[in-house]
């Protein structure tokens, strides 16, 4: 399949996966000079999937990034230097060094939720989200990631049904990296697939070779439209693998090296440098351009960062409670009125029109495919045998 | 003026609020058709329809994450546990993402979840509990325990109203038995707040939720019988702790009891002690005492429950012992 990207395009998805990378390989430089608070969590061979998704998104999208989404939030335009003094625990950092990593966040401008440690919960926050943007009038869509861990966890499951349910505009990314710490995915789940478990809940599902940028962008993107117009949640798998350990501690002998090796051959990175050479949508020159454009912004946001302050220890005991901190508004996009009584008022009974179980739905087989689905068998199995597992 | 219940007072609330600001939303099981299991919600989705009423699956923790999302998003949403036992399920959602959310990274997370909380009423080891104490051992989350029907109504307004995650439990076994006449307009009550539902110089009694009426029934006691004058205060709202009002009293009286229908041991008692101890050691001409629920389960059997829970005669008894210090 041909993507319907210009040329720009092309050339901002790479450049934001190489600025993914350059910035995680620079905070190695700074783990290593103890210049790294506490954890750092490696995307290294998944940056496809950050940029990819994010990309696929309008601006007035709502995403909530997990750990290893760095390239998500740059796409979303923070810049390094919010990711390094988050790192470095920087008074300038987005949350004044409260908390680390990409823990961090933008409600007014940026539509960025910040993650928390505890996986599966982000998937009822952003259906929430998609909801409340669904009753306010946005056409908008929320997404967030998970990983093939993360999906073992009972809200999860609550999260998926409820959205399903509501039939949210929501998206949601299953980075299957193979591991969750030392467990490998087997042990996580008895599916061949994790894109199966959506057809658990009645929602749409694909699988996209997670180190193909091109594929990612364009089946998010029709996941997207597909979420936007009303039709229902989307999950996505893209299958890819951890190329380094858990976090930086972690040396990850536990991962087979024939394994590591046969997935070095698809890095995602270099993948795609080889197809913007064949297509002729860039030359060395180009490239140089923005490598060297890559360079000056990390050494401008690390010398940054490093001349940043700790916060003041007094701060800690500030900002427990929002007291007439901030003003909570919702961003009208539909006439109020239609909301409010008489308008909103409706006969108090369920409008059920069968009696058959689970509501008026007709037997499986009687089914017909919605437009637009995202997921197609074909494309599948040719990911399952490229994957090969 | 027709008397408002304690039940009646919180559907009010959540209809003049819903009336008042189209960003309040309501969100629980069986809350719309059906008017939630207690009815605190009858009437509400005729009114506001479908998308301002919203019945959710049994998933407490989806529950309460779609409500911390929809408030990110500017609504005011309020989530309802049909039993407040079932805040455990959502337990994660409250504790970890809403009440560290504003400290984090600045973002406020104004929900209100509520639900029916207490025994007496024989629900059993799931359906009586009073789970305050967890939560008030959670900074970021304002903790509210309404104990008359004024303060219910008065309190959900300002709860929500309020910038921050607030639990609101409301105490079942006053639903239907507590019943004033109070104006209907408008009002809110101050979060944070406590209140000295009755004047005595001899010694302080404090409590919250069903067991003010209970320490206000034992107070009745004392003074008719052992002209023993307590004066009783009503938290009201556990988190933040109103000490001033606790301070000051204890400082009139010198002897403090606290009554809690909470367990025994982390209960608010101990905090309040310490608290006593901290800033009023010298004002206090006796031991700091506390009446409590046993430390065990909520038992089924009426018998056991009764002896589980405190009554007027167990604060009279520990209160009469205090005054003779």
């Amino acid at each position: 399949m041909t993507s319907t990207l210009t040329r720009e395009q092309h050339l901002e998805l790479y450049y934001f996966m190489r600025l993914n990378r350059e910035l995680e390989e620079q905070m190695v430089r700074l783990f290593r000079q103890n210049k790294i608070v506490g954890g750092l969590y490696p995307s290294l061979g998944q940056e496809a999937i950050s940029v990819g998704t994010a990309y696929a998104l309008g601006p007035g999208d709502w995403i909530a990034p997990m750990i290893r989404n760095i390239g998500a939030l740059l796409v979303r335009g923070f810049k390094p230097r919010d990711v390094l003094t988050q790192h470095m625990a920087r008074y300038t950092s987005p949350t004044l060094g409260k908390d680390g990593t990409s823990h961090f966040g933008d409600l007014k401008s940026r539509h960025v939720i910040s993650p928390i440690s505890m996986l599966g919960d982000l998937i009822p926050v952003m259906t929430g989200i998609a909801m409340a943007g669904r009753y306010l009038g946005q056409k908008i869509v929320t997404m967030t990631w998970i990983g093939d861990g993360g999906a073992s966890t009972g809200v999860f499951h609550e999260g998926l049904n409820f959205a399903a349910v509501q039939k949210a505009p929501f998206v949601l990314i299953v980075e299957n990296n193979q591991w969750a710490y030392s467990t490998p995915v087997e042990k996580q789940s008895a599916l061949r697939d994790l894109a199966d478990r959506a057809r658990a809940y009645g929602m749409e599902s694909a699988i996209v070779d997670g180190n193909d940028v091109l594929a990612v962008e364009r089946t998010t993107r029709e996941a997207v439209s597909h979420a936007r117009a009303g039709n229902g949640p989307v999950l996505i798998e893209a299958k890819t693998m951890r190329m380094l350990g858990h976090a930086q501690h972690d040396a990850a002998e536990y991962v087979p090296k024939a394994m590591l090796e046969s997935w070095k051959q698809r890095d995602p990175l270099e993948r795609f440098e080889k197809l913007l050479s064949e297509k002729k949508l860039w030359d060395a020159k180009t490239k140089k351009e923005i490598d060297e454009r890559i360079a000056r912004e990390i050494r401008a946001d690390v010398e940054f960062a490093e001349n940043s302050p700790f916060p003041p220890p007094e701060s800690a005991e500030e900002g427990v409670y929002c007291e007439g901190c901030h003003t909570v508004e919702a961003d009208w996009q539909r006439p109020k009125e239609e909301v409010m009584p008489p308008r909103s008022s409706v006969k108090a009974e369920w409008p059920m029109n069968s009696y058959t179980s689970n509501g008026a739905r007709p037997p499986a087989g009687a089914r017909t495919a919605p437009k637009g689905k995202p997921g197609k068998k074909p494309a599948r199995a040719a990911i399952r045998a490229k994957v090969g597992r | 003026m027709p008397e408002t219940t304690y039940l009646e007072a919180i559907r009010q609330a959540m209809s003049e609020e819903m009336d008042r600001d189209p960003a309040v939303v309501l969100i629980g099981e069986d809350v719309g058709v059906y008017g939630g299991a207690f009815k605190t919600s009858e009437g509400l989705l005729a009114r506001f329809g479908w998308e301002r009423v919203i019945d959710a699956p049994i998933s407490e923790s989806a529950i309460v994450g779609a409500a911390i999302g929809m408030s990110y998003a500017g609504l005011r949403p309020i989530a309802e546990m049909q039993f407040i036992d079932f805040i455990a399920c959502a337990f994660e959602m409250i504790t970890n993402f809403a009440a560290k959310s504003h400290y984090r990274w600045g973002a406020p997370v104004p929900i209100v979840v509520r639900g029916p909380s207490g025994g007496g009423v024989h629900g059993g080891p799931f359906h009586s509990a009073n789970p305050e104490m967890y939560f008030v051992h959670t900074p970021g989350l304002k903790v509210v325990c309404p104990a008359t029907a004024r303060d219910a109504k008065g309190l959900l307004k300002s709860a929500i109203r309020d910038n921050n995650p607030v639990l609101f439990f409301e105490h079942k076994y006053l639903y239907r038995r507590i019943k004033e006449d109070f104006p209907g307009d408008d009002f809110t009550v101050p979060i944070g707040k406590a209140c000295i539902r009755r004047e005595g110089r001899d010694l302080t009694i404090v409590s919250y939720a069903a067991m003010l009426h209970v320490s206000l029934d034992a107070a009745e006691k004392l003074s008719k019988e052992d002209g023993i004058e307590a004066e009783v205060i009503d938290l009201s709202t556990l988190l933040p702790l109103d000490r001033e009002t606790i301070l000051a009293s204890v400082r009139k009286t010198n002897k403090l009891l606290v009554v809690h229908e909470d367990t025994r041991t982390g209960g608010i008692a101990g905090e309040i002690a310490a608290v006593v101890m901290e800033n009023a050691f010298e004002d206090l001409d006796g031991p700091v005492r506390r009446v409590t629920s046993l430390d065990t389960p909520v038992p089924y059997a009426p018998g056991l429950e009764e002896y589980f829970m405190p009554n007027a005669a167990k604060v009279a008894a520990a209160a009469r012992e205090l005054a003779r210090y």
